[in-house]
């Protein structure tokens, strides 16, 4: 192995610009977590709604809900940012077309938030959906005989128990959502992934270094989101319920 | 509104069908590899050997707390500077895939095993039986079964997964959409297409996933 070690790389600066490769990975680490987190708010605003239509008795909003997981789940992320990016603003009326493709401000930051909250979604959506399930009948049916309409059944009785039910998947989501943001270079977000891929040519192939250093940055979000679920987990514990672990 | 040409479509066929072809064949290389090390890996973490499973635990967690690209760029520009030889992104592809999917298939045979109940272990060293007896003729092939469904599952994420490949120019279905797509200036339409190909396949093994779901009836 002839490899050139320099792990002071982080502290030269980049040629082109007054920045050095540390500000680089920390840029890129900034727009991963922005696109995460936005990302991680829509999954779990489309999600519940999706997954809780899944379990009412209206056949249609259940058709809608099946729908909506099916699409977000069996096409690839990175295809499907493709689409929101490339396709989508095709189908738009021609004004609305030229102002999304040239002054929309944010574009890949948002298409990317947008295209990874929706896939998510999806995966919110089954989990919400077992969540509820996995309660028992009566517990809709006392909430209906007391007098609440079915949406505040939803919202006063089975939501609250099946969200604390379904926290332990629901991180595992989370912390998918960070991994799977590594998608968004491809259509130019400044992420860890695309500032690897850049520092590694700008270095002339100091790929250890690069690589280490934003597999860690990537590692080190997926533990704080994990974190952040479980203390999340332990604040809203259902004493004598739900078994601790 | 843009005009759609979707006449792009047949001429670019025997393209799409050599990306898709690769697709098909580092899934399927994945998913063997993958069952067949993720099975050692399982009985590595399973083994009473601390040093074994600890090992085992180790590579299974790492790989399973880092996103995949970071791995598919790990193995891609690491090969040649330990190696000294460049290898090409569709073989590199191949061993980057069969190294990672290992780690999670090697968790849902992990779960599979566990299902079995410990008594049949014991009563298969009562009756004589060896390590490698026990765990070939009876835990395993129950365990497989109980877990077909996951397995497959797990095959058509990794199916997905391979567009991935992208980030380092292999000639998948993704990307030989997205080359025929420049090439007839089409990329709309090609974008859309292969979004299109993705769902017929992956819904379709979906839904006979689930219908084998219901017929597989789990042992205990």
């Amino acid at each position: 192995m002839n490899y050139h070690w320099n792990w002071g790389i982080f502290l030269q600066q980049v040629s082109s610009s007054d920045e050095t490769f540390l500000q680089w990975m920390l840029i890129g680490l900034g727009w991963t977590v922005a696109v995460s987190l936005t990302a991680w708010v829509i999954a779990l605003v489309m999600g519940s709604i999706m997954g809780t239509l899944r379990t009412v008795p209206d056949r249609r909003l259940v058709l809608i809900g099946t729908a909506w997981v099916e699409t977000f789940r069996n096409v690839p992320i990175l295809v499907q940012l493709f689409v929101w990016f490339f396709v989508l603003p095709e189908f738009l009326p021609q004004d609305l077309a030229m102002w999304v493709k040239q002054d929309m401000p944010f574009k890949e930051f948002l298409t990317a938030s947008i295209a990874l909250g929706l896939f998510t979604s999806a995966r919110v959506a089954e989990q919400v959906r077992a969540g509820i399930q996995s309660l028992s009948r009566g517990q809709r049916n006392a909430g209906l005989a007391l007098g609440f309409t079915l949406p505040q059944t939803f919202r006063y009785v089975i939501l609250p128990m099946a969200f604390r039910i379904i926290i332990p998947p629901l991180t595992s989501e989370f912390m998918n959502t960070f991994k799977n943001s590594s998608v968004a270079f491809a259509i130019g977000v400044w992420d860890l992934t695309f500032v690897s891929r850049q520092m590694v040519e700008e270095t002339g192939g100091q790929v250890i270094e690069t690589l280490a250093a934003a597999t860690l940055l990537y590692f080190i979000c997926a533990m704080a989101a994990n974190r952040l679920m479980r203390f999340i987990e332990s604040r809203t514990r259902v004493p004598g319920l739900i078994i601790a672990h | 509104m843009h005009q759609f040409d979707f006449s792009v479509i047949p001429q670019s066929l025997p393209f799409i069908w050599q990306g898709f072809l690769f697709s098909l064949t580092l899934t399927l290389t994945a998913m063997i590899g993958g069952i067949g090390l993720g099975t050692l890996l399982a009985l590595a973490r399973l083994s009473g050997g601390k040093f074994l499973s600890r090992a085992a635990a180790i590579y299974v967690d790492t790989l399973r707390s880092i996103p995949l690209l970071m791995v598919i760029l790990w193995c891609f520009l690491l090969i040649p500077i330990i190696f000294g030889v460049r290898m090409g992104a569709e073989k590199s592809a191949m061993i980057t895939f069969t190294l990672f999917e290992a780690a999670f298939y090697c968790e849902i045979i992990r779960a599979g095993i566990q299902s079995i109940p410990k008594g049949q272990i014991n009563a298969g060293y009562a009756l004589g039986m060896d390590y490698r007896t026990v765990m070939g003729n009876v835990i395993l092939p129950q365990a497989f079964r109980n877990m077909l469904p996951i397995l497959l599952t797990q095959t058509i994420v990794l199916f997905q997964d391979t567009s991935l490949v992208y980030a380092i120019g292999a000639s998948d279905l993704l990307h030989a959409a997205e080359v025929t797509g420049k090439t007839f200036n089409r990329p709309v339409e090609m974008y859309a297409f292969a979004a299109i190909v993705y769902f017929i396949i992956c819904f379709s093994l979906s839904t006979i996933v689930k219908r084998l779901q219901k017929r597989i009836a789990i042992i205990r």
